[in-house]
């Protein structure tokens, strides 16, 4: 499988890419570590005739604290998430994704801005970006902008994306010391893209919830903040009849896609049973 | 398309050759360099079978332009061995514990067990288990692909390999 021909660049600064990729206009995709991308030209379900390779550019890369904020830059690897002292300290959630995400060669390339900005609905990242108030930095010829990841989807591939703009990095409020998290991921195999999964991030206060986010990954065409199951369990202990409410609010905004990984049905109920799980999972840690 | 001029160290000897752009990694070992240890199992990016070393990173390198490796330092098996030709702790565990039937993934499977010996010189069975998950044997013979793992692990660390108990 060899894919349709393009022109290779390989720009060196942020100011470049963006140049090109307005100039170059449509026929013009931007190239991250290239794992959902390169797979789509061999079968020639994409093919773009310029490739601007992102991995020349120093400034798209690295992990940094500003006050109370974690900035990732954009080609910053699914591997070196993991490797990342200051992500196992703040944002442990992060670790427990990027493990369950594809494998470990997928990982070294994969990059956490193509994950967020690609608009894949089975991509991990966009929910828990959603579920951590997250946000990206645009870059385009006009200027930067930064967009809100909960503002950030709008459909399957269909994102607030401009032609010629860059992702160049990811914002993300640190959560507070003691917080419990958990991403539940249920799929078929290891690699695969989830059949359901949810992220929790929540706070405890004298054993019961005082702040609670979650967010729900291929459940629809794009990443969902499930607000009313969110909300369903603040004040509570996480009782069985508060996580079954729980389970039932987020389910009545899924909507997946029948395919391989089940029908509607299914997938709702263990969309159901990731969200009960993962509060369980957030709330034990949790101090 | 016009083919890029590209440089890189493969097996630790300075290498040249022309490519298009969008000529896969793969291809470039395989046929231009003939280099056909590397294997080219699904294409898809499931499998691993083409698995080499980068600049300390394990990829597959059907998921890669030869292009993008231009100035990168690679490993492929036919590096594995010494230069006379004695093997590597990896793959005399492959050779002592059976760990191949059909040998196919074999190359894919000794490169990335290189580079997580490297990150992780005594993993657990389950760490051995999660670091192969981007590898498929489709013989099925995990259970010795471990213990050739396991077997590679205890001789670089000099300790005597120890089998658990069934």
């Amino acid at each position: 499988m060899i894919p349709g021909p393009f022109s290779y660049h390989r720009p060196a600064t942020v100011a470049d890419a963006v140049k090109l990729l307005s100039t170059l206009g449509d026929e013009a995709r931007p190239l991250a570590g290239g794992h959902s991308l390169v797979p789509m030209m061999k079968l020639r379900l994409a093919s773009p005739e310029h490739l601007v390779d992102l991995h020349g550019v120093a400034g798209l890369k690295g992990i940094r604290r500003d006050g109370n904020t974690i900035v990732i830059g954009a080609m910053t690897t699914q591997h070196e998430l993991l490797a990342s002292d200051e992500i196992g300290k703040s944002l442990p959630i992060l670790d427990e994704t990027a493990l369950l995400i594809a494998d470990p060669q997928v990982r070294y390339r994969g990059t956490i801005g193509g994950n967020v900005a690609n608009g894949d609905p089975g991509n991990d990242m966009p929910a828990l970006m959603m579920t951590l108030g997250g946000s990206y930095r645009l870059e385009g010829n006009a200027g930067g902008r930064d967009v809100a990841a909960s503002e950030f989807y709008q459909g399957a591939y269909f994102t607030a994306l401009e032609p010629g703009e860059l992702l160049t990095a990811i914002s993300i409020p640190v959560p507070p010391v003691g917080h419990g998290y958990a991403y539940e991921k249920l799929k078929r195999k290891v690699g695969d893209y989830a059949t359901a999964a949810a992220a929790v991030v929540l706070t405890m206060a004298g054993g019961k919830v005082a702040t609670c986010q979650i967010g729900l990954t291929n459940l629809a065409e794009t990443p969902l903040l499930a607000e009313d199951a969110a909300k369903a369990v603040i004040g509570t202990s996480l009782d069985p009849a508060t996580l079954k409410k729980a389970a039932a609010a987020a389910e009545a905004i899924m909507s997946p896609a029948a395919d391989a990984r089940g029908p509607v049905e299914y997938r709702k109920h263990v969309g159901g049973i990731m969200v009960m799980r993962a509060l369980q999972r957030a709330a034990g840690r949790a101090s | 398309m016009a083919k890029t001029h590209i440089t890189m160290k493969v097996n630790g000897a300075e290498v040249e050759g022309l490519a298009e752009p969008r000529t896969l990694l793969v291809h470039f070992i395989r046929e231009n360099l003939s280099l056909t240890g590397t294997h080219i199992g699904c294409e898809t990016t499931h499998c691993g079978a083409c698995t080499i070393d980068i600049d300390g990173m394990s990829v597959k390198s059907c998921t890669m332009f030869a292009v993008q490796a231009e100035g990168s330092d690679i490993t492929t098996i036919e590096g594995m061995a010494s230069a006379d030709g004695s093997l590597s702790a990896l793959q005399e565990g492959f050779r002592m514990m059976h760990g191949l039937q059909c040998g196919f993934c074999t190359p894919g499977m000794i490169l990335r067990a290189h580079r997580l010996l490297q990150e992780n010189p005594s993993p657990s069975e389950e760490e051995i288990r999660m670091g192969i998950s981007g590898n498929i044997c489709r013989c099925t013979g995990y259970q010795n692909i471990v213990r050739a793992i396991q077997y590679a692990a205890a001789k670089i660390n000099g300790v005597e390999f120890r089998e658990a108990a069934e």
